[in-house]
């Protein structure tokens, strides 16, 4: 039970809504590894940039932690093969987005022992810069939080420009997700061990873990791991959506704003997720790539619910199986959360490095009619970029390019805040991002005149 | 494998908070029963048919624009019946029940159907169909009853014939800005705290009001910003007016409680469609309502103001929103 000394424990952003956090029925299960299964698709389309390119051909046995696709370019990472096995297919499959991507199948070998391919644990203090980057890329570490944008990226901080601050991500604002929570609780150790490994290739001064206010379990493993590190600070947050965005988390933490169209790079501060920290250290001090990674399945929909340690590539019928399968009454599946997850029509895509939740649910939320605007102004209170939700939608629904450029649309990102709120239940979140795509072609259509 | 259900596809959020805008209109309607109740406590069973009257115009209205949609189309979220009863509730008691009716036709149809409907009016409804009925009878609006009346008994005013004069048959009385403005003469503040006076339906009772306000308020029905901004600036204003007038400006208690500031500051200023989106355009709005109240009491023809005060800020409100664009996040 959360009460109002949790709500209002700490400090916060501006706006933002209280939905139901829904995670007692998680909060406290142990992350289980999921047992091996059939048949893996690991899709080269795994995170922001370029797919990466497959370097495996129909029949080739393939080790688990191998490279299946290399990156394509520097914005892309590596793709690793989640189980040893034979490659069935390097096709087209069901992707969590709703339309088919490529994707290295692989049948796993059901007498192999599963141990991963690793590579050399290093320790990134006697590593160049370069060397570290190009393991990070070549692990195929992406954000966890579901941006799923590349570390190697973020961490490549240009001439002339510093990190002063690092801070891990532990908000978990999305109502059902315990995966981040569970991983804090049970690997401090490594969140704090890829912290450190943040700051010091960033080579910055101080570290700060955000960790709202109801997890205190969290809170205090980490304040007990971190307790002689004098540079790194644990920092409980009230709990409110979307706590966890990169913008408001800065807002919270630093009292200042990063500028429109700017990043938090600008402000001398990196961002990181703490599942994304932990991945780093198991990347560095075990030499495991980004092959598996802890999935919250929850919901009504569900037999049972979990905390589970996932290969990359399980299909998502095999974790709702796991899991005791759909109810009869499921009439929903959504992979990550409630507010920004995705619906899925059938159960074939597969897990992805940026999945950090599989919900069911039984009753969703349905096709509400849709009723005029009564200008009540409760998206305007409740969007965390204070722009005004309810006029970027009537601008895209009239197609008014340059007003929505100018209202700044594209700071919008789509937190989903105001469609919550919205008494006449208007598609807010689907029009602005209509008005995003318009604002971003008439940008390429003016660079190409 | 399990056989893959139906499952249902949808974007993002899956969760809503469950409010609509058919419960918000409901909730103010259930606010407005002790208001009802109050009126027909002071003014009799016939402040009961007023409102009925009213209501049945601008339902009947709204019906009739609406009957393209199936069923009862718009009729549903309540706003039309919303309409109608807030307008009776700015009427006489005494009012015949056809200008009542003709009163909610005006306000559905001319102040909200011919702009396109829920969220699209310029003006408050209620008030556009006030403002109708003060133009064309300007002496129906403008007679009084005492409260404190038999409750069954009806004045002969109220059945009159549509377009014919029917006799007072009742003492008429002054309201308490009247009183003040033409005779001089004070009322007391218990008489405005509890609605022992003379006014219009749904205004006399201070007290009632201030606590549908607060209900409303702490329930989030509507942005307190507005109702306290004109509370707020009446008061304000008004102290410093009769600190330095005392002869022209009556003192801030008595220009919060009297006449319909409180009704329209809890019930009219708050329409959202009608009023600024941001909370900065909301005090505005609120200020610049309180403004208009007292200048038009204190210095005016009239003795009183509100409905001409809110009418003309809901002129300013698209001005209002475009200059009161809240600062983005890092704009």
């Amino acid at each position: 039970m959360i009460g109002p000394w949790v709500l209002w424990g700490g400090p916060s952003f501006r706006h933002g809504v209280h939905p139901e956090a829904s995670k007692e029925a998680t909060n406290r299960l142990p992350i289980e590894r999921m047992p091996f299964v059939e048949r893996y698709v690991v899709p080269m389309s795994q995170h922001t940039g370029a797919p990466a390119v497959p370097v495996v051909r129909r029949g080739e046995r393939v080790h688990r932690g191998q490279i299946v696709g290399r990156p394509h370019g520097y914005l892309s990472v590596a793709v690793h093969a989640p189980v040893t096995g034979v490659v069935e297919a390097v096709e087209p499959r069901p992707h969590p987005t709703g339309t088919r991507q490529l994707a290295v199948v692989i049948r796993a070998d059901p007498f192999d022992p599963q141990r991963a391919a690793h590579i050399r644990p290093a320790d990134p203090r006697w590593l160049p810069r370069e060397e570290i980057l190009r393991r990070i890329q070549l692990g195929g570490l992406v954000g966890l939080g579901g941006a799923a944008f590349p570390t190697h990226v973020k961490l490549d901080v240009p001439e002339g420009k510093r990190v002063r601050f690092v801070v891990l991500n532990g908000c978990e604002c999305e109502p059902y997700l315990t995966c981040d929570h569970r991983l804090m609780v049970e690997r401090r150790d490594a969140v704090v061990r890829g912290l450190r490994i943040l700051m010091q290739v960033t080579g910055c001064e101080r570290g700060y873990i955000g960790i709202e206010a109801d997890k205190p379990d969290a809170i205090e493993a980490l304040q007990a791991e971190a307790r002689d590190d004098p540079r790194v600070e644990v920092v409980s947050l009230r709990v409110k959506y979307p706590q966890g965005a990169e913008r408001m988390l800065i807002e919270t933490i630093f009292h200042r704003e990063v500028p429109s169209g700017k990043l938090p790079l600008d402000l001398e501060i990196l961002v990181q997720n703490v599942a994304t920290a932990a991945a780093l250290a198991d990347l560095f001090d075990r030499g495991q790539p980004l092959i598996e990674r802890v999935v919250t399945a929850a919901g009504d929909g569900l037999r049972r619910a979990a905390n589970l340690l996932v290969p990359i590539g399980t299909p998502l019928a095999d974790v709702v199986e796991h899991c005791g399968g759909l109810r009869e009454e499921a009439r929903q599946v959504i992979l990550g959360g409630p507010m920004m997850g995705q619906a899925q029509k059938t159960l074939e895509a597969p897990i992805v490095k940026g999945t950090s939740g599989v919900l069911a649910f039984s009753r969703p939320l349905g096709f509400v009619e849709e009723d005029p605007c009564i200008r009540c102004g409760r998206c305007l209170e409740a969007c965390p970029m204070i722009l005004n939700p309810s006029r970027l939608a009537a601008l895209a629904r009239q197609q008014d390019v340059e007003a929505l450029e100018r209202l700044h649309a594209l700071d919008c990102f789509e937190c989903g805040s105001c469609a919550y709120v919205c008494p006449s239940h208007i598609p807010l979140v689907q029009l602005i991002r209509v008005g995003k795509a318009l604002v971003r072609q008439a940008r390429r259509t003016r660079q190409v005149a | 494998m399990s056989e893959a259900p139906r499952l249902e596809l949808r974007a993002a959020p899956f969760l809503h908070r469950g409010l609509s805008t058919r419960r918000l209109m409901y909730e103010v309607l259930a606010s407005l029963v002790p208001v009802v109740g109050a009126a027909v406590y002071f003014f009799g069973v016939a402040a009961l048919l007023v409102v009925l009257a009213s209501s049945a115009g601008a339902v009947l209205t709204e019906w009739f624009f609406g009957a393209s949609r199936r069923g009862l189309g718009t009729l549903r979220d309540g706003s039309a019946l919303l309409t109608g009863v807030l307008l009776a509730l700015t009427l006489p008691p005494a009012l015949p029940l056809w200008m009542a009716f003709l009163g909610g036709v005006v306000a559905i149809g001319l102040g909200k159907t011919i702009w396109g409907g829920l969220g699209q009016n310029l003006f408050n409804p209620a008030l556009v169909g006030r403002a109708f009925l003060q133009a064309a009878f300007p002496e129906a609006l403008t007679t009084w009853t005492p409260p404190g009346r038999d409750l069954w008994s009806v004045p002969a005013s109220t059945f009159a014939w549509p377009f014919m004069r029917a006799d007072v048959d009742v003492t008429t009385s002054a309201t308490p800005l009247g009183l003040a403005k033409f005779a001089g003469q004070p009322t007391e503040l218990e008489a405005l705290w509890f609605g022992n006076t003379a006014g219009s339906l749904g205004e006399t009772s201070a007290v009632v009001l201030v606590v549908c306000g607060l209900v409303l308020a702490l329930r989030r029905v509507f942005d307190w910003r507005l109702c306290v901004s004109t509370i707020l600036g009446v008061a304000l204003l008004s102290g410093v007016l009769h600190a330095v007038l005392p002869e022209q400006c009556p003192p801030p208690a008595f220009t919060v409680l009297s006449g319909g500031l409180l009704f329209g500051a809890v019930y009219m200023v708050t329409d959202p469609v009608t009023t600024p989106l941001t909370p900065l355009g909301a005090w505005i709005f609120g200020s610049g309502v309180a403004v208009l109240v007292v200048l038009i009491r204190v210095w005016g023809g009239l003795p009183e103001g509100v409905m001409y005060a809110i009418l003309l800020m809901n002129a300013a409100t698209p001005l209002i929103n475009r200059y009161s664009q809240p600062r983005p996040y890092g704009g």
